[in-house]
């Protein structure tokens, strides 16, 4: 009872016209494949970290993409593994992907069905490329198989592929800020370059890794 | 590379401002009609009967028909350029058809079936084919730039939508020009021009809005 009532009241903020009734209305019929299961709390949580990330809030970022990731891997595991995938390139793709686009998402409305929508498209994708790859090499699939251990503590190697594709610079900057953890401000240290250009250069090569992923590993 | 690495990587990004969807549309809708406008006040004039016109049915009904078009595609966009599909905006597009069939319906009826050839033949038609395109590519291309920057969940779709809103904007200013009235005309010719560009963008959709 009580908490049931911290939830409307926690609810009661969201504006009108956003109102969840009305993105649930359509889940049946659009989301079969892909569902994030979450309690209303928590998407109340997602909706506020997210409002933060889009104001330029790097850590309430991070927090929310460390907190989608199991869910995430949930939703991705059964049908990655079913088209012969990796299941963590395709939570990786899918990061990448709402990274990218976290600018479609409305303020105010649930993160969930969001994500999931996004999640579906990249599953689609996936499979299609899969159609490819099978014809494409068998290299690939041994490569798949003696990486499999590597994959059981959250690590792919699509990225890793795809990292030989960036400029040199690219490279440098995505590894210091992503391996190493560095920030932004560090990494320009580092390599002695100015701040700005170490943001530029990262936002380029996530771009560019996303554009690989999209076209397929496999595909010049 | 680990996912928590990945992580980091974005988070260092998310500093990067995002490009709000809303206001980028409304420019490329902007952008895109002072570049038809202009291609109007270079190409063509207004009617020179446009004031005598004023009082015929058939020239509201056709423009009412090209404004609603223009003006529910732009509408339906909104529903289209994001991950999560809201199709019930779609369902204003039938407005502009079926305000069309009612006038052509009504056309038939008054009008003795000898004239209906040349009521559709008209005397513009490869000119209205021509032009309306033509009015309708520099909305068509600002939008469909804005649209990369968008997600949406069919591109094709979007891409469809997106060409059905530039070449209603085209027909919009096209009809100012244009001295065929007669519904049956109108269904003929605005709707294969509109039609083309409409195709064509469904096309370019699939091919540079996936995502």
């Amino acid at each position: 009872m009580m908490k049931g009532l911290v939830r409307q009241l926690l609810r009661a903020p969201l504006p009108r016209r956003y109102g969840t009734a009305r993105v649930t209305k359509a889940a049946p019929r659009t989301m079969d494949a892909v569902t994030i299961v979450d309690t209303p709390n928590h998407e109340w949580h997602w909706t506020m970290l997210m409002e933060q990330s889009l104001d330029g809030d790097c850590a309430a970022y991070g927090r929310l993409l460390s907190a989608l990731t199991p869910a995430l891997r949930r939703t991705v595991k059964s049908r990655a593994n079913a088209a012969g995938l990796e299941a963590e390139d395709v939570v990786q793709e899918v990061l990448l992907a709402l990274h990218l686009k976290r600018n479609t998402w409305v303020r105010g409305t649930p993160v969930a069905p969001w994500v999931a929508a996004i999640a579906r498209n990249k599953i689609v994708d996936a499979w299609r490329r899969r159609g490819r790859r099978i014809e494409v090499s068998l290299d690939s699939v041994a490569d798949t198989l003696g990486h499999e251990e590597e994959h059981s503590d959250g690590a792919s190697h699509d990225i890793e592929r795809g990292l030989a594709t960036l400029t040199e610079r690219q490279r440098d900057v995505l590894l210091a800020v992503s391996l190493q953890g560095f920030t932004a401000q560090e990494a320009a240290l580092r390599l002695r370059m100015s701040e700005v250009s170490v943001r530029v250069t990262l936002h380029r090569a996530l771009k560019s890794l996303a554009t690989l992923f999209r076209k397929g590993p496999h595909e010049d | 590379m680990k996912t928590e690495s990945l992580i980091r990587a974005l988070a260092a990004d998310a500093a990067r401002p995002v490009v709000a969807l809303g206001p980028l549309m409304l420019a490329a809708l902007g952008a895109g009609a002072a570049g038809s406008l202009d291609l109007f006040a270079g190409l063509l004039q207004p009617r020179p009967d446009f004031a005598a016109s004023l009082h015929a049915f058939d020239f509201w009904t056709k423009h009412t028909v090209v404004i609603l078009l223009a003006g529910s595609a732009t509408v339906a966009l909104r529903a289209v350029i994001r991950p999560l599909p809201r199709p019930p905006a779609l369902r204003w597009l039938w407005l502009a058809p079926l305000l069309l069939a009612a006038g052509v319906l009504g056309e038939l009826f008054t009008e003795p079936a000898s004239a209906w050839g040349s009521l559709l033949v008209g005397h513009a038609a490869l000119h209205c084919l021509g032009l309306i395109p033509l009015l309708s590519a520099p909305p068509a291309l600002c939008l469909m730039l804005a649209l990369r920057h968008a997600a949406p969940a069919r591109p094709g779709l979007a891409g469809a939508v997106a060409g059905l809103a530039a070449g209603g904007f085209g027909a919009c200013l096209y009809a100012l020009s244009c001295r065929e009235d007669s519904p049956l005309f109108v269904a003929a010719w605005y709707s294969l021009a509109v039609g083309a560009v409409t195709s064509v963008c469904y096309f370019a959709g699939r091919r540079w809005l996936r995502w």
